[in-house]
């Protein structure tokens, strides 16, 4: 055992088995070098960055660095990109923007944040509408599709009114006959549409008027579309939309954006949803 | 039966003892040992010296101009490299594979032709290491000097030939490394700001690595880079045949070998004096006598030395040559367009630089992609037509802002809002235009049709390109 011991060397004194033997040799430089370098490059990591907990508070650090600190920096150099078009925006109308051809690009762009995150949640993220929400897609518009229209579309809300037909002003077989004309696109030759009243606010014509809201009844496009959309044309006459009188009536209402969007972003939405392909 | 058992046995054992016998006496310098080279002159060491020399492309090149500006820049930060004119963006890359291949062909054919020749001539481990022992020649002298000196203490003398010969590595160490920078950055601003101490930190950086690493590979590891590290040393090695002609000690000429008896070959030895002048001379320090071997990076140097030798004892050169194994044994060297190896490297070069001409030549100086708007795939229009919406992406790799036209087509009596004006593609840039096509149902015939949009550049109606994207339609 004493001649295994000096084949080994030094031992620790641990020795089992007779030959397993636990050694006092130096690990090799390199990796003593290493163990000094790591523990040096804590020490000096800890003094650079916010690090030691402290009674009330923490170590700064020397650097003064902090994650909101670089955030807020990297948020800047953004807004420094945008800042040449942003500058403009508040001074123009949003006609403006639109005939300026750089900044409407600037606006289609980015405000596709704004959309995502005010109007999809009704209105689908490309603007496609879902059911009992308007398409903004497409070129029918109740209040018109001007830019003005659209900007005062989405500051002031939008709730129209129409009537219940159904009950005292209409009988079942008449809502039939009315809904039918009005799916196959006739609803102008239709006498009950003049003689019930009807073009008063949808027109003689039966394109509706942007002043009331008032929907056009001769073109492909359904406020309330629907798979069957004869019944629901039908359910529309009957309990009319957003009349309080009855409980079945359809909900229609746009909210006021005022006071929750500076008038800039409303701008920009306006902007956007012009552009989204319907704009007039 | 049991005789011819008993021989195989035989030869078993002699076998697996030769290969012991072979291995006992070969001496694999693992870094223990410093190779001390000695000066050698000489045609091939003139040749190296030259071919070393394209390695001043690195120093010199980044100052070229080219109508004005950097002749060569990889702009990485700007994802664009600039080469003499031609701008070559991401979406070329698959001229730089090319290009690799090209060049891994290349190494393919001229090791199976001529050897490591890239290793022995072109290699920049070979060029930086040679020009390192130069200068340690020049300054602590021939290889018993300076074994001499690294062996003896530290005396004045020699702190001043290490801190000169320290001082000037040092200095190349740092060229080299700024070089490498230029070629991604404007050289002569790079110059400006380094000594302003304006550069970037990643300039500062690669700098350092690339003056560590000089210092390093060409200072310190010299052979052990050739012999442990480098992959391709290896790999050229498995490329030989035996037709590849390599610096050959000829033993046919040379063996039995022994010194000169008063200034005269001794009647009945070979040619070789056993004057070692090969082996002192030889950079990675081997012996060629033992025939081809992993430490040659034949560079030729031991073929000048030798030379020398049989010019003083008035034998003919040659006895170290560039001759293939073929040849040692008496063969016949078959021809290069003969050898079915050469032949298939041959023709992938080929293949490699049709399509890098193809590529340069064809390198459109606009692009146009369509991507088709999604969510709603289309819109339902009040006068019923369907309305699709495109974004139409128009890339600009030439040098100016150029007026561009958009048209599209596919559907009878279909209309393109956003086509009616030209648009402005800035130059180096990607663009982006909306673009709506609105058809009439009665004129759609499937769920899906196919549009076709094109650009033209009107300023040069030349340029021109297209794209298929499709038209979708309700069921």
């Amino acid at each position: 055992m004493s001649e295994d011991k000096n084949r080994y060397g030094q031992t620790t004194g641990h020795v089992w088995d007779e030959t397993l033997a636990e050694l006092t040799n130096p690990p090799p430089k390199w990796w003593m070098l290493g163990l000094h370098a790591s523990w040096i490059l804590v020490v000096l990591y800890t003094l650079y960055y916010p690090s030691w907990p402290l009674v009330s508070s923490h170590f700064k650090g020397f650097a003064g660095w902090t994650a909101i600190g670089e955030f807020k920096k990297d948020m800047k150099e953004v807004q420094d990109v945008r800042a040449k078009y942003e500058d403009k925006l508040p001074g123009m109308t949003a006609a403006a923007i639109l005939a300026d051809n750089e900044l409407k690009n600037y606006v289609v762009r980015s405000a596709k944040v704004l959309f995502g995150d005010n109007c999809a949640a009704c209105h689908a993220s490309g603007g496609a509408g879902n059911p009992g929400f308007p398409a903004l897609v497409d070129d029918d518009w109740l209040y018109g599709g001007k830019i003005e229209n659209i900007e005062q579309t989405i500051t002031m809300g939008r709730k129209g009114m129409m009537p219940k037909m159904g009950g005292a002003q209409l009988t079942d077989a008449e809502i039939d006959k009315l809904a039918n004309a009005i799916v196959n696109g006739t609803v102008t030759k239709e006498p009950l549409f003049a003689a019930k009243g009807c073009i008063g606010c949808h027109g003689p014509d039966g394109k509706g008027m942007a002043a009331l809201g008032s929907a056009n009844l001769t073109d492909k496009i359904w406020r309330f579309k629907a798979k069957d959309q004869l019944a629901s044309v039908k359910t529309t006459i009957k309990h009319g939309v957003n009349d309080p009188s009855d409980p079945k009536t359809r909900n229609a209402e746009m909210p006021s954006w005022k006071g929750r969007l500076t008038d800039t972003q409303i701008k920009k939405l306006a902007v956007y949803v012009h552009e989204l392909g319907g704009g007039q | 039966m049991s005789e011819s058992g008993t021989s195989i046995q035989e030869q078993k054992v002699k076998y697996s003892d030769d290969i012991y016998e072979e291995a006992a006496n070969w001496h694999v310098n693992t870094g223990d040992e410093k190779i001390y080279p000695k000066k050698a002159a000489g045609k091939w060491r003139k040749l190296k010296w030259f071919t070393h020399s394209v390695w001043l492309i690195l120093f010199l090149g980044p100052f070229l101009r080219w109508h004005g500006q950097q002749a060569v820049l990889f702009d990485i930060p700007n994802r664009q490299f600039h080469i003499f004119g031609l701008t070559i963006l991401p979406q070329d890359v698959w001229m730089l594979a090319l290009v690799l291949l090209f060049f891994a062909m290349l190494l393919a054919a001229v090791t199976s032709i001529a050897g490591r020749v890239y290793c022995g001539f072109f290699c920049f481990q070979t060029a930086w290491t040679d020009l390192f022992i130069w200068l340690e020649d020049k300054i602590e002298g021939v290889p018993a000097k300076r074994r001499k000196l690294d062996a003896g203490p530290w005396t004045s003398e020699k702190i001043r030939k290490k801190a000169l010969k320290y001082a000037i590595w040092l200095l190349i160490a740092v060229l080299t490394g700024i070089s490498f920078v230029s070629w991604f950055t404007d050289a002569r601003q790079l110059w400006h700001d380094i000594f302003t101490g304006q550069a970037s930190s990643t300039a500062y950086g690669v700098i350092a690595l690339f003056t560590a690493g000089t210092l390093v590979l060409a200072g310190k590891l010299r052979e052990q880079a050739c012999f442990w590290l480098c992959p391709y040393a290896r790999i050229q090695g498995v490329m030989y045949d035996k037709e590849t002609i390599l610096p050959t000690y000829d033993y046919h000429r040379g063996e039995p070998r022994g010194r000169l008896k008063k200034g005269n070959l001794v009647e009945g030895n070979g040619d070789c004096i056993d004057c070692k002048q090969c082996i002192a001379v030889c950079p990675t320090g081997i012996d060629i006598r033992m025939g081809q071997q992993e430490g040659c990076i034949t560079c030729s140097l031991c073929m000048d030395a030798c030379d020398a030798v049989m010019d003083k004892i008035g034998r003919p050169r040659g006895l170290i040559r560039y001759a293939s194994m073929d040849e040692m044994d008496g063969k016949k060297q078959l021809p290069l367009f003969k050898r079915p190896r050469v032949l298939i490297y041959l023709s992938i070069l080929t293949l490699a630089v049709s399509g890098i001409i193809y590529g340069i030549t064809h390198l459109g100086a606009i692009e146009v992609k369509v991507l088709h708007g999604r969510s709603p795939l289309f819109v339902q229009r009040s006068d019923g037509t369907i309305q699709n919406k495109y974004d139409v992406k128009i890339l600009n790799k030439t040098a100016n802002d150029i007026p561009v036209k958009i048209t599209a087509e596919g559907i009878d009596g279909m209309l393109a809002k956003g086509t009616e004006d030209t648009v402005i593609a800035k130059k180096g840039n990607t663009g982006s235009y909306i673009v709506f096509i609105n058809a009439p149902a009665e004129n759609i015939k499937s769920e899906r049709t196919p549009i076709i949009f094109k650009i033209v550049n009107q300023d040069d109606p030349t340029q021109t390109s297209s794209y298929e994207s499709m038209f979708f339609a309700p069921k």
